[in-house]
């Protein structure tokens, strides 16, 4: 696919701008510095920018417990969402929401969630309000495997291709439900497979090719612009990664050393690095946005730093809408 | 003025909603060719189309959880879970999702939406089909929980819920239906949060909710024979609580009678007897009085159906021992 060099540096700055704010909280969260609980992306960027690359911006999506990556991808500000997982009131929330319930209607971020599979109705309303209001927008919905075992995953698709919905599926396959693989939580391998089940195509995807990623969410994405209705797209990685921070040993009290490292290897940002430097983009070119975005994660801890908590009495306001 | 049923009533204010507002639509099971189970919605599909009245499969989870999600991007849906004892397979949307997103988001969020559902006994649907539920929805901050009584109640009521940008739970009565009542031609709104005397009285009050208040106003006549006059305090919305009309009018009765049809365990009575005794308590010349249905599932055979809810004479019962002093 034709993919134009900003647009290919983009998905790699992006990237870059996931793993490093991923791998800061790794440190601040040891330190202490961030309260409450923080599921990592790290491993999974590849989804998360193939996916978003192909979204305009007054599209929408919905996102997850594991939800950086996707608030990143969409333009999401690495200050504000470090100042709002640090619990300060200059967080996209206003610190009432934290890392699992990021938003940003603005942005087009519904929301993160903490329910798994949460999210999957909301898309599914999300689309079909934009379908009502006849605005061209679609929604791109994402959701681990854990989640497509979810009641209302089915319930959602099933209605979603009824009306067809403008809403596209994203399943990050990064085979755990926290400690459950995926081979003892469902007898499917491919989880695309479901997609037939309730009448809407079914795809398969490398969740670790940004461009792969791009290209199966472009079409998707296309189809359900056109008005043909809802895609499910697999796509599949892997976390490196506990299921959270705190989870023993990475994950690998349930999941083996060699198999974690057999994933590394397949590092989605080091291959589209590769990728790049093959394509006869210059090394130091490379480097300079690593800087880049290096600064920018330093300058947000910074700034959630140097915010201030909110006021007590903000606990008891915004319960309920004027 | 015009004598409507309950039924007419909450159509019409659906309909003005939706003639005056093309960002409401009508979704649930059987709401559009059927014209709801109830007839709320008959006709709607004819004058609004599938566009705005939408029969969706069997999928409450489905129902409440993309009416959350259309109220947050632009919409004002009005979805619809047929028995109250099915939104039980809704609450993750409910609770954690459409309750708590305006908070959450830091107040960035709205979600306008109506969770319309019936409630209560009579019918004989028995155990999964007549609970009254409203205390688990109306625990959750976040939520608005109404409970109309008459049609002029579930016309203005209705009409507030679609305009309130806050996800409402709205619970008609399954056998109020076909009650009759009073209700102006020109338009009108009842704003949330209010109650009203539904009879005044001296000697105790009676707070009841939806089908309970004619339960007790009949009560209220059989008293008013024996010389004891009863006042009824209907709270139409159960969160947010009216409870200054509640101690306005115990400070001037200083017996409180509360009834509803919900078993008594963890009941809304129970939270209105604390808040009274937290606000009112010096006003109070005897101990409050739940009259609430009994700790059972509802049974099907009628003679027990009747049996584990109340009815007039424990409301009755129930005020005479407060005004005689007995134990």
């Amino acid at each position: 696919m034709d993919i134009k060099l900003e647009e290919s540096l983009e998905m790699y700055r992006l990237m870059l701008r996931i793993r490093y704010f991923e791998e800061k909280i790794v440190e601040v969260y040891a330190q202490g510095l961030m309260p409450g609980l923080a599921h990592l992306y790290i491993g999974e960027e590849a989804v998360a920018v193939g996916v978003c690359a192909a979204l305009r911006p007054e599209d929408l999506i919905t996102s997850t417990h594991r939800g950086h990556g996707h608030c990143i991808a969409k333009g999401g500000d690495v200050k504000r969402m470090m100042a709002e997982m640090f619990g300060k009131s200059t967080g996209y929330c206003y610190g009432k929401g934290g890392s699992m319930h990021i938003s940003d209607i603005e942005l087009g971020i519904v929301g993160a969630n903490g329910v798994v599979g949460g999210g999957i109705p909301l898309a599914t309303g999300a689309a079909l309000s934009a379908q009502l209001r006849n605005s061209g927008q679609v929604v791109a919905c994402f959701f681990g495997d854990g989640a497509s075992n979810q009641g209302v995953f089915h319930e959602s698709l099933n209605l979603a291709t009824v009306w067809r919905l403008p809403v596209v599926y994203i399943c990050e396959n990064n085979g755990y439900g926290i400690s459950v693989s995926q081979e003892r939580h469902q007898a499917i391998k491919d989880i695309a497979v479901r997609a037939g089940a309730y009448g809407m195509p079914g795809v398969v995807v490398d969740g670790n090719d940004v461009e792969a990623v791009y290209e199966a969410t472009r079409e998707a994405v296309a189809r359900a612009r056109r008005g043909e209705g809802p895609t499910l797209l697999e796509c599949k990685t892997y976390r490196w990664r506990g299921h959270h921070e705190g989870d023993p040993n990475r994950g690998s009290r349930y999941r083996s050393r060699e198999e974690i490292a057999a994933w590394e290897e397949r590092c989605p940002i080091k291959n589209y690095e590769t990728k790049l430097l093959a394509r006869g983009v210059s090394p130091d070119r490379l480097e300079e946005i690593q800087k880049q975005v290096k600064k920018e994660i330093e300058d947000a801890v910074e700034y959630a730093n140097n915010s201030p908590f909110p006021a007590v009495e903000e606990a008891v306001s915004q319960v309920y809408a004027d | 003025m015009a004598l409507k049923t309950y039924r007419d009533a909450l159509r019409e204010a659906l309909r003005e909603e939706m003639l005056k507002d093309e960002r409401v639509f009508v979704m649930g099971e059987d709401v559009g060719v059927y014209g709801g189970i109830f007839g709320v919605t008959a006709g709607f599909l004819e004058e609004f189309g599938e566009a705005r009245v939408k029969d969706t499969p069997i999928s409450e989870a489905a129902i409440a959880g993309i009416a959350t999600g259309a109220a947050m991007t632009g919409m004002r849906p009005v979805a619809e879970i047929m028995f109250i004892d099915f939104t039980t397979i809704a609450m993750d949307q409910l609770v954690n999702q459409a309750a708590k997103w305006h908070y959450m988001s830091g107040g960035r969020i709205k979600v306008p939406m109506v969770l319309r559902t019936a409630t209560g006994t009579g019918r004989r649907t028995a155990a999964q089909h007549s609970q009254s539920l409203e205390a688990w929805h109306a625990h959750v901050p976040g939520l608005k929980v109404v409970m109309p009584s008459t049609p002029y109640d579930a016309k203005g009521l209705l009409k507030s819920a679609v305009r309130d940008n806050n996800p409402v739970v709205f619970i008609e009565h399954k056998m109020l239906y076909n009650e009759k009542g009073e209700v102006p031609e020109e338009e009108y709104l009842i704003p949330l949060g209010k109650a009203d005397i539904k009879r005044e009285g001296d000697d105790c009050t009676v707070v009841a909710t939806s089908l309970m208040v004619k339960r007790a106003l009949e009560a209220a006549d059989i008293l008013a024979g024996e010389g004891i006059s009863i006042e009824i305090v209907d709270p139409r919305t159960i969160r947010p609580l009216d409870i200054e009309t509640i101690c306005t009018s115990v400070s001037k009765t200083h017996r409180l009678v509360i009834v509803h049809e919900a078993n008594g365990f963890c009941g809304v009575g129970a939270e209105i007897a604390a808040q009274v005794v937290e606000k009112a308590f010096f006003e109070l010349d005897a101990p409050i009085a739940r009259v609430a249905g009994l700790e059972t599932p509802i049974p099907f055979s009628p003679i027990l159906e009747d049996a584990v809810v109340p009815n007039v004479n424990a409301i009755a019962a129930a005020v005479r021992r407060l005004v005689r002093g007995e134990q």
